[in-house]
């Protein structure tokens, strides 16, 4: 049975208050717009114009490298500067498409889908796709990839994730408020894939007033619920999140659809509403700029391609210098050294903080008080599977389920002696899936 | 000066609590036991607090110092380590006794082992248990004030009957910080309130020894026999501080209670068939030993594998 929780997890500052009463601002982009072509996971896209080339606002510039990939759009219209490798926000230097915004917004014709009521259920998968919407939370896992399970017949829930549980993000808090029909339209656009499924719209119970707008929109609709769930970091983990609401549970080496559920963001529900009824591209999305650094911190609708330091400027600069600016919250974002880094697809805030916490505090020995074995959503045992990692010690590691961990952050966060284990541990997974990989 | 930020991995933010509060906390917890101690058996009691928790902290610091490590007196644990090995001498000790327990407790238990966390005993009771073995008559000398006098437990052995009021309030013979049970348990609830233990290897332990104590002591069920065997021999002040030490307790949910329930068993054995009257310190320091055992055989499952629910 689904019990609107899960067991461990925390309760971090939640710092929501600075930007939750901001509406959504629509910003416009000035200078250079940098389309980095790996936004998503799996393969690059591949770029369709060459420098020099104009592009319209909405029209593709690189499309899909394969099966699990997804098309890029320019959400300007100017000239192909160039395409070179630009930083991004997680540090890397990525291949990207550089355009000269010239600031006419020329749009280009709509995507060339059907009506929603001509439409087959593959039609629909194949809009998702041109549109190059991807998970829209963080991960950029393509939507249409997710939306195409083996067996469609054996999807039973199809759960939006709105728990918002990363601290500081309001984001999806805005749009649930301002454009509800939308997602709950979206929704209905999933629906309409898997015959046998009943939507779910699970919405944390600290957003009291956004379950009671859903609860009035969805009054009439027989086959989606909303439900409150626990508010807890980390709610909204996937696999945490259909055990919350439907009682099933999965193991890391399972996909949400083994266990019937597929799970979407609140921003990429709304894309996919956009791509079929409004027949426009994935072209751009809410940040929440927010963080004790920032004059005023707010939520803007974004182009994706806009420079992180324009975001910044529009809410009015520091008001003290900060010490850490970080790409999306402050469990599960990128810190960055340096804030020329585009927007993209699955940029969802920056959070701009004066003292750095992780800097204050000297890692010391670990006193074995097993708080977090105890906040650990993934009920492993943290502080020895970090001893395991920093030892190199594959077979413990993996005897100690290491590969359970959803690197939530949670142990790092509770821990007294202030040790690094979730860095510890995330580095021994990727060590350990590069390694699956190659053989 | 670079204008570039800091950057590390996530997350981004830390909860309040470091090493040093926790510490602090249970420092704060043992006041009620130390206060009555030295309120009941006077100034030597609180002589040999000073001197053990100077020791211990000293010990720690000169250690480092000559090793070349990090100083870590500041984390607070040798003053813990000093304060609970103060609690477990008995009042009319000489203040000798605890500058070499509380010598041996961190160089031999702690130290050596490397520093906190690492010890695989509890190092306040490593120390008792060196000095019973070296001082045993000095140390299981419970006279106070002049009168000679049996702890209750004791008592109970010879066939004596006992006032069980005096064991709750602590006006019995014992160690500096074992004998009010009212005290103990005002600072145990200190520590469950704020979350520095639970209460899963005290309640097994306290369950399963009164039910060994039931079973095989040959008293029965007598109740007033029970509560007396719980309220002495420094019982609660090992279930509740020194049974739930960190880092010589297991980390596994299940493994708690396994423990607790080990101590219990190891408590009544050592109480119905040893030559002493007690045996918590010992009960403790042995199943210290097993715990690496018991976590390795309670490894908890995990999400997804049954460890959801």
């Amino acid at each position: 049975m689904a019990g609107f929780t899960f067991k461990g997890g925390i309760h971090p500052y939640e710092g929501k208050e600075l930007s939750k009463d901001k509406p959504i601002k629509r910003l416009i982009p000035e200078g250079n717009m940098v389309y980095p072509l790996s936004q998503h996971i799996g393969a690059p896209a591949k770029p369709v114009v060459k420098k020099g080339d104009r592009v319209l606002a909405g029209q593709l510039i690189a499309e899909a490298g394969g099966f699990v990939s997804a098309n890029i759009y320019s959400s300007v219209s100017g000239i192909v500067k160039s395409i070179e490798k630009h930083r991004v926000a997680v540090g890397d230097m990525v291949e990207s498409i550089i355009i000269e915004n010239d600031g006419v917004y020329e749009a280009a014709p709509p995507l060339p889908v059907d009506d929603i009521d001509n439409m087959k259920k593959q039609d629909v998968i194949d809009a998702v796709k041109l549109a190059g919407i991807v998970g829209m939370g963080g991960a950029g896992f393509p939507t249409h990839v997710k939306l195409s399970p083996k067996d469609p017949d054996k999807i039973y829930y199809c759960i939006v994730n709105c728990s918002e549980c990363e601290p500081y993000l309001t984001s999806d808090y805005r749009r649930m408020l301002e454009e509800p029909e939308k997602l709950v339209a979206g929704l209905k656009i999933i629906l309409c894939l898997f015959d046998h499924a009943e939507g779910i719209l699970a919405v944390e119970d600290n957003k009291p007033d956004c379950v009671k707008i859903l609860k009035e929109l969805c009054f009439d609709e027989p086959r989606i619920t909303v439900k409150a769930l626990k508010t807890k970091y980390p709610q909204g983990a996937e696999r945490q999140l259909i055990y919350a609401t439907t009682g099933r549970a999965i193991s890391s080496s399972m996909l949400p659809a083994d266990a019937g559920c597929i799970v979407n963001n609140v921003d990429t529900v709304v894309s996919i509403y956009h791509a079929i009824i409004e027949k426009r591209p994935l072209t751009e999305r809410i940040v929440t700029v927010t963080g004790d650094a920032i004059k005023e911190p707010g939520n803007y609708l974004v182009p994706v391609g806009t420079s992180m330091q324009q975001l910044i400027d529009v809410s009015g600069g520091f008001k003290q210098k900060p010490e850490k600016i970080i790409s999306g919250g402050p469990m599960m974002g990128f810190a960055m050294f340096d804030t020329d880094v585009p927007v993209t697809k699955t940029s969802s805030a920056i959070t701009c903080f004066t003292k750095d916490e992780v800097a204050a505090y000297e890692p010391s020995g670990c006193i074995n008080c097993g708080r977090c074995a105890d906040v650990c959503p993934g009920r492993v045992i943290p502080a020895r599977l970090s001893v395991f990692a920093e030892n190199h010690d594959e077979e413990q590691f993996l005897k100690y389920n290491g590969m359970e961990c959803c690197e939530c952050g949670c142990c790092s966060y509770v821990c007294p002696a202030k040790r690094q284990l979730t860095q510890s541990i995330k580095t021994m997974r990727k060590i350990i899936l590069a390694k699956r990989k190659k053989s | 000066m670079s204008d570039l930020y800091n950057v590390s991995s996530g997350p981004h933010v830390r909860d309040k609590y470091t090493t040093g509060k926790i510490m602090a906390i249970v420092l704060l917890a043992l006041i009620p036991a130390s206060a009555y101690g030295i309120y009941h058996f006077g100034i030597n009691a609180a002589i040999l607090i000073v001197v053990s928790i100077v020791t211990c902290v000293l010990t720690e610091l000169v250690y480092e110092v000559i090793m070349k490590q990090k100083i870590t007196v500041k984390d607070l644990s040798a003053a813990v380590t000093g304060l609970l090995l103060a609690l477990n001498m008995p009042p009319a000790a000489a203040w000798w006794m605890p500058v070499i327990g509380g010598v041996f407790a961190i160089i031999f238990v702690k130290m050596l082992f490397g520093g906190i966390g690492q010890n695989f005993m509890n190092p306040a009771l490593g120390g008792r248990c060196f000095l019973v073995i070296c001082f045993a008559a000095r140390m299981t000398d419970f006279n106070y004030d002049g009168i000679t006098s049996a702890t209750p437990l004791a008592s109970i052995r010879a066939g004596e009957a006992v006032n069980l009021w005096d064991m709750i309030t602590g006006n019995i013979a014992g160690t500096v910080g074992e004998t009010s049970l009212i005290a103990i348990v005002l600072g145990a609830c200190i520590m469950l309130a704020l979350g520095i233990i639970d209460l899963k290897i005290p309640a097994s332990y306290i369950i399963s020894f009164t039910i060994f104590m039931g079973l095989f002591a040959g008293r029965g069920w007598d109740v007033s026999y029970l509560i007396a065997q719980l309220a002495g021999g420094g019982l609660m002040l090992g279930a509740f501080f020194m049974a739930t030490d960190y880092a010589t307790s297991p980390i596994t949910p299940a493994g708690k209670v396994v423990y607790g329930i080990l101590l219990g068993i190891m408590t009544g054995i050592f109480r119905c068939f040893s030559s002493s009257a007690e045996g918590v310190s010992f009960a403790i320091i042995f199943c210290n030993l097993l715990v690496p055992i018991i976590e390795k055989l309670t490894l908890p499952k995990c999400f997804g594998k049954g460890g959801e629910a």
